[in-house]
């Protein structure tokens, strides 16, 4: 995997149309020129999108942030202040005529860097994260990675691509880079309790924000701000919350499932603002060994939470969570491994001190698109499942034409759903609905 | 005519007293329009001498001698039952049997945290936890516009004063840990986890797990040199920074060695770590599954203008 510094910066150089001098990625060292910075661009200024160029900075390495876009510019400028002010101008160099703003806005401030951070909502990814690998960039992406087939299959494209360009890509499911998981499901992996047999995963809690509509928003503004809502931007919670808990089934299962049935709709979430996405999911993933894995997602106000991973062996039981739990259990109630819950590091800051660790020392180490997309993919596969009340086939799943995506990205253009005269919105009806 | 006023004016005379003299006794205050009630119990004022002499810890030194007034105190540690009708505007307007009202409907709510902030330990009885203090001080904000009653969180001193319930040892019980197993949840034996509310036996002036369970917070900024410049009347060092601020008792994963009367524990930005926004939340400590808090109502409320000010301002940003 490993390339040498020579063939990485060359690979980069070609990549980004031939210009080495200026736009090197020799960090101050043996024989190379002193005093050059990685150059950062942030696609997607939220919370998120600031959270993880604090955490690139964090990581001490010579980086620094040129170019932002995002959608909305309050967005964009509620995300410069608190970077420009925990690390300066030094760090941060980002004038007006490298903050972009509107749908296009990416092209251009991904053209102004060496490193991207993809962070919008997740129906973008898959056009930003083509447009990255097409422009040779480093990326660290956001999860999930799409929101319906349709974007999975543009994904999985970039991924060989990336592959083939030697372009490191991780993606921010960070339980990867959680050393609770690592260590746990290694021990699983080396059959510690057996062959894994069956497993239940969950995120179920009381849900998230929700930004009220404002007169003077279009359609498409109100979609894009209350974008948890909206199956083209989201992808409901199965897969913009849930897909961490699938995605370690599929980790400790080490491939996806190949089919899908379950039942979901919308019970305590019913109100206009919470536009089309069910409150609760409940999937069985059938593995093609025949294993059964549960799956359960909900955003029930009041009810008991529960955010975790369970899994049977042959030899005993696993238990896992982001909580840094990480615990192997024999049938006879014996702990065969508990990891040590104290002093974990931080899985988000841990995500980029590898990846920029590998970037400035000009390593190709990453390629987390395609899990990313398939973990993803299994989400969606879950949501096809439950909205159209059918067992669908990962084979169709991936297949489907249905593509969620607005023809046209405009603030005047219409989404493809669009509310009913008291401002509800239609929503999926098992049975009834075709997804596939 | 008459006899439709005189009752009037006896329930107008009847309210006005109790507004201007409560009945200064235990009561149970439910949060109008749900099932849900919490427990509060008088503590008269009086004055104590806070602090530690015998302790190794340089900020709870000196001893030095508090007058603190009247207050009510939460009997129990603010459990989820009532927290997370704050937590989610949907969740009231789901459980109330009456309308909220504007201005509990205007007001500002936590945003909902992307962890389960229960860390899987449960909720029913179970003391709310993860909380900011900022977050503490609007879940007072709520109460105050659901119940009318200036509630708030314990100063330092209050706090102390009434975990000692007139004792100078280093528990309220004596000086040997070894008896608190009967009082408290600890490191000893609560499991790694919060415990449901009064299981354990209270306090004398009726306060259960005072010692142990969650962390407490408390009104001032931590500032381990304070007792050295302390007023005596009623004391608080306002709190200006978000770090460090003070919190009391010690929690379900405090060894019982480390829990005392006089201990002063505060926050710590780790607290927030594993936040992956920025700014960070200003409601939600992620990796703190041990802070809680314990209500406050003085029997003498401040101004109306006070009371407002205290619950709106503005929060730190935190990043």
């Amino acid at each position: 995997m490993k390339n040498t510094r020579r063939d990485f910066i060359k690979t980069s150089a070609l990549a980004t149309g031939g210009v080495l001098a200026a736009n090197s990625f020799v960090i101050p060292g043996a024989y190379a020129a002193p005093e050059t910075h990685l150059k950062l661009a942030l696609i997607g200024c939220g919370g998120r999108g600031t959270g993880a160029v604090f955490q690139a900075m964090e990581t001490g390495h010579p980086i620094k942030l040129v170019a932002m876009a995002d959608a909305f510019r309050d967005r964009l400028d509620g995300s410069l202040k608190p970077i420009l002010d925990k690390y300066g101008a030094e760090k941060v160099d980002v004038p007006e005529d490298r903050k972009f703003v509107g749908f296009d806005a990416y092209k251009n401030a991904i053209a102004e860097a060496d490193v991207v951070i993809l962070a919008t909502p997740p129906g973008f990814r898959p056009d930003h994260f083509t447009e990255a690998v097409k422009q040779g960039k480093q990326i660290f992406m956001e999860k999930p990675v799409a929101t319906d087939a349709v974007g999975i299959r543009k994904v999985l494209k970039a991924a060989e691509e990336a592959k083939a360009k030697k372009l490191n890509v991780v993606v921010g499911l960070q339980r990867h880079y959680q050393d609770n998981y690592r260590k746990t499901i290694a021990k699983i992996h080396a059959g510690e309790i057996g062959d894994i047999i069956g497993g239940q995963v969950y995120w179920n809690d009381g849900g998230v924000w929700v930004r009220p509509r404002k007169p003077e928003q279009t359609e498409m503004e109100y979609q894009m701000r209350n974008w948890y809502y909206f199956n083209w931007l989201c992808g409901d919670h199965i897969t913009e919350q849930h897909v961490h808990n699938i995605d370690v089934a599929n980790w400790v299962k080490k491939g996806y499932p190949i089919k899908a049935e379950g039942t979901g709709g919308r019970m305590v979430r019913t109100g206009k603002e919470f536009g089309e996405i069910f409150d609760h999911h409940t999937v069985q993933f059938t593995y093609e060994d025949g294993t059964v894995i549960h799956s359960e997602c909900r955003h029930f106000p009041g009810a008991a939470n529960r955010v975790d991973e369970t899994f049977q062996g042959t030899k005993g039981t696993a238990y896992l969570s982001a909580g840094n739990h990480g615990v192997l259990t024999d049938y006879t109630g014996k702990k065969l491994y508990e990891h040590d819950r104290e002093n974990n590091v931080n899985p988000y800051q841990q995500e980029h001190n590898e990846l920029w660790a590998a970037l400035v020392n000009g390593e190709y180490k990453f390629a987390d698109a395609e899990n990313g997309a398939r973990s993803t993919m299994t989400s969606i596969l879950g949501r096809y499942a439950t909205y159209s009340g059918k067992v669908i086939t990962m084979d169709e799943a991936i297949n489907s034409e249905i593509n969620l995506f607005p023809d046209t990205l405009a603030w005047d253009a219409t989404p493809k759903l669009v509310p009913d005269a008291d401002g509800f919105y239609p929503h999926a009806i098992p049975g009834k609905t075709v997804t596939v | 005519m008459k006899r439709v006023v005189v009752p009037v004016i006896l329930i107008g005379l009847l309210a006005f007293y109790i507004i201007e003299k409560p009945l200064f006794e235990a009561y149970s205050q439910k949060i109008p329009g749900t099932p849900v009630t919490f427990d509060m119990t008088p503590i008269e004022g009086g004055t104590f001498e806070m602090g530690s002499s015998s302790s190794l810890n340089s900020d709870e030194k000196p001893v030095h001698k508090v007058k603190v007034d009247p207050f009510w105190m939460g009997t129990h540690e603010v459990t989820w039952d009532a927290f997370e009708l704050f937590l989610d505007k949907n969740y009231e307007l789901a459980i109330s049997e009456e309308p909220i009202g504007e201005i509990v409907d205007g007001l500002t709510r936590p945003s909902l945290p992307y962890l389960d902030m229960t860390f899987g330990m449960g909720k029913e009885h179970k003391p709310a936890i993860g909380m900011t203090q900022y977050g503490a001080i609007q879940f007072c904000h709520w109460l105050y516009l659901k119940t009318g009653f200036f509630y708030r969180l314990p100063t330092e001193a209050e706090w102390e004063y009434a975990a000692r319930a007139g004792t100078n040892t280093k528990y309220f019980f004596g000086d040997d840990s070894a008896n608190l197993d009967v009082y408290a949840w600890t490191a000893e034996n609560s499991d790694g986890m919060t415990q449901m509310v009064a299981k354990k036996k209270p306090n004398p002036w009726g306060l259960y797990d005072i010692y142990g369970n969650v962390l407490e917070w408390t009104a001032d900024q931590y500032d381990p040199e304070f007792y050295k410049n302390s007023p005596a009347n009623n004391p608080l060092n306002p709190a200006e920074s978000l770090y460090p601020r003070t919190v009391r008792g010690g929690s379900f994963k405090t060894p019982a060695e480390e829990i005392s009367s006089a201990k002063r524990f505060f926050n710590d930005p780790k607290w927030k770590q594993l936040d992956p926004q920025i700014p960070k939340s200003q409601w939600w400590f992620p990796e703190a599954p041990f802070i809680g808090l314990r209500l406050v109502r003085p029997l003498n409320p401040p101004s109306p203008e006070e009371i407002n000010a205290y619950y709106t301002a503005a929060p730190i940003a935190d990043y």
